[in-house]
């Protein structure tokens, strides 16, 4: 089996000049289609960075960095974008817009794909939220929905136009543990459905057996890659 | 085109939801578009009404050429040329009549509070019928008698005493240069910037006003036409013909040089121009508040839309989206809350302020150039929607 994401020898720096300061040293990493994987490690240690980078929200300096067989190193700003077209991206706070409604947030991630009408848009976001258990919510407002539900419609955004990798960047810090736990297993259930390959990036222990590798960063080195044993 | 329009209609139109569920806001920039707007249709109106009052004079003239000073500022100052030059023309052989016309401005007491105050007065031959105003052509013959007069009833200022007692047909008396002087009946024209009404009188009870004047002295010469002959044609000859201490000029012409006398030469024009410039700046920087805190007020859910996959050009049409709709929807209470103003401000100052669809036209064009500046100078804000610094 292929890679989806294949990351060799990637190295980071922030700032310019004197304040120049690397803070991704030598990555080297393969996720496998399919693959859940959770990526732990203190705050500070590069996590998120290493996320932004395969997201294609942040342009790789040096290395190797090929997701989905495009190589994002040295990726101009116009190819970065459509290359964040194939990603679901779930962030620590929902982000969802207020002015839409439920199924209009969760309509912005079909927008992008033109091969749909208004009408399948339409059928396919109430799908994606019934599946998320807010069939009964499409008209809401994020303002009238709970934490644990707004984290659930944005899930439906990320999902709904079935991309080939979701990346997900602390989805349960700011929710409950009943909620967190929920969100997660419907993460879990999804992925598996849709055959897509979850990169999580996490502080939280009470999710970490929905992996199928956990990877440890510390101080912008991987430091640990463990396969967890089939459930 | 149609791939175009397609897009339109699959887009999810957040610059109008995003406005429309911030009710507070959307009022905000809707009053602020209208208070820019209802500035700009004051100050057009009243540059319109300076334009249009000061040439009615000028238009309603009855005459096809019109002889002037080469001194001639306006109809207020209009120097005087030799009357022998009228007897030239006739010369021409398109040339039916060339009669002269008397103007200038006096000091004169207010029927009915004995004030002074100045108002034009305007003279000629009443056997020769010199402007096209049917009100006066039938009064005429009450001028042949010494110092009467008729008077403007759209004079500013009130004299509403007066014109009752006129209508009335009772005799109305004043004073003007210490001579008594009978208002024998009125007309309309109205009040324009340079005087605050007119009186018509013969042309020797004029003489009798000016003693420095002398009938040889026309303010103007009114040339009318053979039947056959071309207006134009004949100015022009008459212009080879006549030495050049007397412009001559067609009546359209004469409106013209009238009109462009106030436009460039008189500082009137400048300032409606730049009291429009002042509205228009006031809406660019109130308009530019409100989307700019629509912005920033959004630039998470905007770096969200980036992390998408969404362009930077979704975002600038969000933005330059909520500027059109402001426009538009600003442009509603903008026009119709002058239409009442123009009416006020017509009673005060016997004005000739109205609405125009031109302007109305103009105004709105201006309104979404002045919402479009807005827009694109907050757009700069969503350089700061970046996805990877704000996650």
């Amino acid at each position: 089996m292929s890679p989806v994401i294949s990351i060799h020898n990637l190295n980071h720096f922030f700032g310019q000049g004197q304040l120049r300061k690397q803070v991704l040293f030598d990555v080297n990493l393969e996720i496998n289609a399919g693959e859940i994987v959770i990526m732990t490690g203190p705050s500070g240690s590069g996590k998120t960075t290493l996320l932004t980078l395969v997201g294609g929200l942040r342009s790789a300096q040096s290395g190797h960095l090929q997701v989905l067989g495009q190589e994002l190193c040295g990726a101009g700003a116009g190819e970065l974008t459509l290359a964040r077209r194939h990603n679901g991206y779930i962030f620590q706070a929902h982000n969802l817009h207020n002015s839409l409604t439920a199924l209009q947030n969760v309509k912005m991630g079909l927008e992008l794909h033109n091969h749909l009408s208004v009408a399948d848009m339409q059928t396919q976001a109430a799908a994606m939220l019934e599946h998320v258990g807010l069939g009964n919510r499409l008209h809401y407002y994020p303002d009238d929905l709970s934490g644990g539900q707004k984290q659930r419609v944005a899930i439906a955004r990320a999902l709904v136009s079935r991309p080939k990798i979701v990346l997900a960047d602390e989805p349960t810090a700011a929710l409950d543990s009943k909620s967190g736990r929920d969100v997660v297993t419907l993460m879990q259930t999804l992925a598996k459905e849709q055959g897509c390959t979850i990169l999580l990036v996490t502080h939280d222990n009470r999710i970490l057996d929905i992996a199928d590798r956990i990877v440890t960063m510390e101080d912008g080195k991987l430091t640990g890659n463990s396969v967890l044993a089939a459930a | 085109m149609m791939g175009w329009l397609q897009t339109i209609q699959r887009r999810t139109p957040l610059g109008w939801l995003q406005l429309s569920r911030e009710r507070s806001r959307l009022l905000v920039a809707l009053s602020g578009i209208a208070f820019a707007d209802v500035l700009m249709f004051m100050q057009l109106g009243f540059q319109n009404a300076l334009y249009d009052s000061n040439t009615k004079m000028s238009r309603a003239l009855d005459a096809d050429i019109i002889l002037v000073s080469p001194q001639a500022r306006n109809t207020q100052n209009l120097s005087t040329f030799s009357r022998r030059r009228l007897y030239q023309a006739q010369d021409i052989a398109g040339v039916k009549s060339a009669e002269p016309f008397y103007s200038n401005v006096i000091t004169w007491k207010h029927p009915d509070t004995q004030k002074e105050t100045s108002i034009q007065v305007i003279a000629f031959n009443p056997d020769r019928p010199a402007l096209n105003l049917p009100e006066v052509n039938q009064q005429l013959n009450e001028l042949k008698l010494p110092d009467q007069v008729l008077f403007d009833r759209k004079s500013r200022g009130n004299y509403q005493t007066a014109l009752t007692k006129i209508d009335q047909g009772q005799v109305v008396a004043t004073e003007v240069e210490r001579r008594t002087v009978t208002i024998s009946g009125a007309f309309a024209l109205g009040a324009s910037f340079g005087s605050d009404g007119i009186l018509i009188a013969s042309d020797q009870t004029f003489l009798h006003f000016f003693p420095k004047r002398d009938a040889a002295s026309a303010s103007l010469g009114l040339i009318h036409v053979k039947p056959g002959y071309d207006a134009k044609q004949v100015a022009t000859e008459l212009d080879a013909y006549l030495p050049n201490d007397v412009r001559v000029l067609t009546h359209q012409e004469y409106i013209q040089f009238e009109e462009s006398f106030w436009k460039s030469e008189s500082p009137i024009g400048f300032i409606f121009g730049m009291g429009t410039g002042m509205a228009f700046v006031v809406g660019v920087v109130i308009v530019y508040q409100v989307l700019s805190t629509d912005v920033n007020s959004h630039l998470k859910e905007y770096a969200t839309f980036k992390a998408m996959g969404y362009r930077n050009q979704y975002l600038l049409a969000i933005v330059f989206e909520e500027a059109l709709i402001l426009a538009f929807l600003g442009f509603i209470p903008g026009f119709v809350l002058p239409i009442g103003l123009y009416q006020l401000a017509a009673k005060a100052t016997a004005l000739p302020i109205y609405m125009t669809t031109v302007r109305a036209i103009a105004v709105l064009i201006l309104t979404v150039i002045m919402c479009m500046i807005s827009g694109a100078i907050a757009t700069r804000k969503l350089q700061s929607a970046d996805p990877a610094d704000m996650f």
